[in-house]
């Protein structure tokens, strides 16, 4: 069975995911430290009307408001009671939106990271992670999300148990790493590794790629490595717009829509088919976007020269950017190397 | 565990198991950590001797390993768990030998927040240069650090953030202070990697501390100041 986001894919060859969800809906009086997810049920005109502005705008995909909405962050501010209930308003809320678009507009319903660390590092076993996901799956899927759009993971073990609650709840899904520690996931999984591992699922995810991050610099050079270790895969770019900067107490992100607009050229030319923006994006940056998406010629695949060029610099290029790869030091000085607990880095073996 | 082939700790002298602990460290080896503190402890070392230059050190690397990309968070994470084992069997010690109590501090991370590695690694040092600190744990409300201020009169709060959209949640903190009219009476200090000191000027905190080292010798001179404030009214 095809997906919905399969059919407009084949039809357009390259589609327009949103912008940022927490961002816009800080400017629109989100206070620091509160749930977004609970604007669901407070608050639904803002979180309808964000959407709109994003349809707008000309994206095709819309992402749900339910990034944190799982049990384990919701219990940070005492809703866990209420995950299935806000996620299926969030699914609701999109849905309404892209029923009144006259065109094809995709639901995907954003799930992020639980935020606990996975056993040996933290409290959390696989299978438990897979029971939160479920949950919180069956909530957009109640809510009528076309997809599950599984986002800013880290660890390769998490995603995992979020692609296995996906299937046993019977949803297509796609899913998207955050590559912004020295161009690995902040557990030190590569690009390469992590769509390698994304591609041998069973089910496969629809599309794969990286979102969010520490730039939209950053963020082209983990989709080339992506494209390039898994060339049929559907690879999906969903950048920060530039990079935070603080005017005095507040939060500004640099990219400007003449900016973002040359990072979706970038993006496609990188081999990306699914573009997007991620923190920062507003409506505005994201119609620069849709133009550039209409009008790119495909260029020739981009080098770290042409990012910088276009876009500026790397924030947190990888150490292995042209020089040696660093090595770590220490290490026991026993006669015989014994297996030690944490040698192997998180990295996906072949299960 | 233990085959024939391996190192000995206690057959090591202070300087190379000092160098072991290190490495040990560096792999996240809890046991041998534990093992370390003790037989250091047992030659007569002082606990906060042991700290600063068989643990702190360590994790000094470990730091700067993190930073240049070539640890990561589990590495990280690891090395922090020995750390805190070796730690516990200090804590009391330190206490005991009484480093003289140089002040109290209540510590959190704010609200909507759940990254503790660096402020768990402040607290063990600040424990470590002789403060008590009341450690208030993740995701704090304001009206949890008011109600730890009015139980325990610390001279000083801490808050740590580590996300451009909790930052902010720190000024509702120290607004509400001031409102009890109370942020005068305590010292204000911030930190975690996103924030630097315009941010913290521009919110009303004290200072701003880049890592532990600074905050605890940031605690330390406002304890001074405070010290010979009372001397000279
Ligand atoms: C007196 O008071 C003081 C004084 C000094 C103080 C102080 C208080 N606090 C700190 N200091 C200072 O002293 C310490 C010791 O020297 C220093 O502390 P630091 O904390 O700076 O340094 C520590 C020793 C080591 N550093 C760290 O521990 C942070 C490392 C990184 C990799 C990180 C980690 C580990 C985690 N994370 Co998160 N995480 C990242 C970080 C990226 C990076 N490479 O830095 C960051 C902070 N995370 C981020 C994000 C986005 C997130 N994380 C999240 C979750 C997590 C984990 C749970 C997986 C884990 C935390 C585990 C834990 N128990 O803490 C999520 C947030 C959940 C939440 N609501 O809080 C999530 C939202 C991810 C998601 N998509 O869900 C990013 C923030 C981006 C932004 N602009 O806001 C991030 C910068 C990564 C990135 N580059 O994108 C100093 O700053």
């Amino acid at each position: 069975m095809t997906s919905r986001l399969e059919e407009l894919l084949s039809k357009r060859g390259r589609i327009l995911a949103d912008g940022a969800t927490g961002t816009n809906l800080f400017e629109m009086g989100l206070l620091s430290g509160d749930a977004p997810e609970l604007w669901n049920a407070t608050e639904p005109d803002k979180i309808r009307s964000l959407h709109q502005r994003f349809v707008d705008a000309g994206a095709d995909i819309i992402l749900t408001n339910s990034f944190g909405c799982n049990r384990r962050r919701l219990a940070l501010h005492k809703y866990e009671a209420r995950t299935r209930e806000l996620n299926r308003l969030a699914a609701q809320h999109a849905r309404a939106v892209a029923e009144a678009a006259g065109r094809p507009v995709i639901v995907a319903g954003s799930v992020g990271p639980t935020g606990d660390l996975l056993i040996p590092l933290g409290p959390l076993s696989e299978d438990e992670a897979v029971e939160v996901f479920v949950e919180q799956i069956e909530g957009l899927k109640e809510g009528g999300a076309d997809l599950v759009w599984i986002e800013t993971m880290s660890a390769i073990e998490e995603m995992r148990a979020a692609a296995r609650a996906t299937t046993k709840v019977g949803m297509p899904f796609a899913v998207t790493a955050t590559f912004d520690t020295a161009g690995r996931t902040m557990m030190g999984a590569t690009p390469e590794a992590v769509a390698t591992f994304l591609q041998n699922l069973r089910p496969a995810p629809v599309a794969i790629g990286a979102n969010c991050g520490v730039g939209a610099s950053d963020l082209i050079y983990s989709v080339m490595q992506i494209t390039e270790a898994v060339p049929d895969a559907v690879v999906i770019a969903k950048g920060n717009c530039g990079i935070p900067k603080f005017v005095g107490e507040k939060v500004e992100y640099t990219g400007t829509p003449a900016v973002m607009a040359e990072y979706a050229c970038l993006a496609l030319d990188a081999g990306a088919r699914i573009v997007g923006g991620c923190c920062g994006t507003s409506p505005g940056h994201l119609a620069a976007m849709r133009r550039a998406l209409d009008t790119h010629h495909l260029g020739p695949r981009p080098d770290v020269a042409r990012i910088i060029e276009c876009i500026g610099p790397l924030a947190a290029p990888p150490p292995d950017a042209g020089a040696e790869p660093a090595k770590r030091r220490g290490g026991r000085r026993r006669a015989v190397e014994a297996p030690r607990p944490n040698a192997g880095r998180m990295l996906p073996t072949a299960s | 565990m233990a085959g024939s082939d391996d190192i000995v700790l206690a057959d090591l002298s202070d300087q190379d198991l000092v160098q072991q602990m290190h490495d040990d460290l560096y792999d996240g080896l809890k046991e041998e950590i534990v093992e370390g503190v003790n037989i250091l402890l047992k030659r007569g070392w002082t606990p906060y001797k042991t700290l600063t230059e068989a643990l702190v050190e360590g994790m000094r690397i470990v730091g700067i390993d993190f930073r240049d990309g070539i640890l990561f968070v589990p590495e990280v994470l690891m090395s922090a768990n020995a750390m805190k084992a070796g730690m516990a069997i200090l804590r009391p010690l330190l206490v005991e030998t009484g480093a003289p109590q140089v002040g109290k501090m209540v510590i959190g991370t704010v609200k909507g927040d759940i990254h503790d590695i660096g402020k768990n690694l402040v607290t063990m040092m600040m424990e470590g240069a002789g403060f008590e600190v009341i450690d208030l744990g993740i995701n704090n409300a304001v009206e949890k650090y008011l109600d730890a201020i009015a139980e325990h009169q610390p001279d000083i709060v801490g808050m740590s953030a580590l996300l451009t959209t909790t930052m902010p949640y720190m000024k509702v903190v120290i607004d509400a202070l001031k409102e009890k009219g109370i942020r005068d009476d305590i010292v204000v200090l911030v930190g975690g990697a996103p924030l630097n000191e315009d941010f913290a000027k521009a919110i009303g905190a004290d200072a701003y501390c880049r890592d532990a080292a600074v905050a605890v010798e940031t605690a330390k001179s406002y304890m001074m100041r405070k010290h010979n404030q009372r001397v000279a009214g």
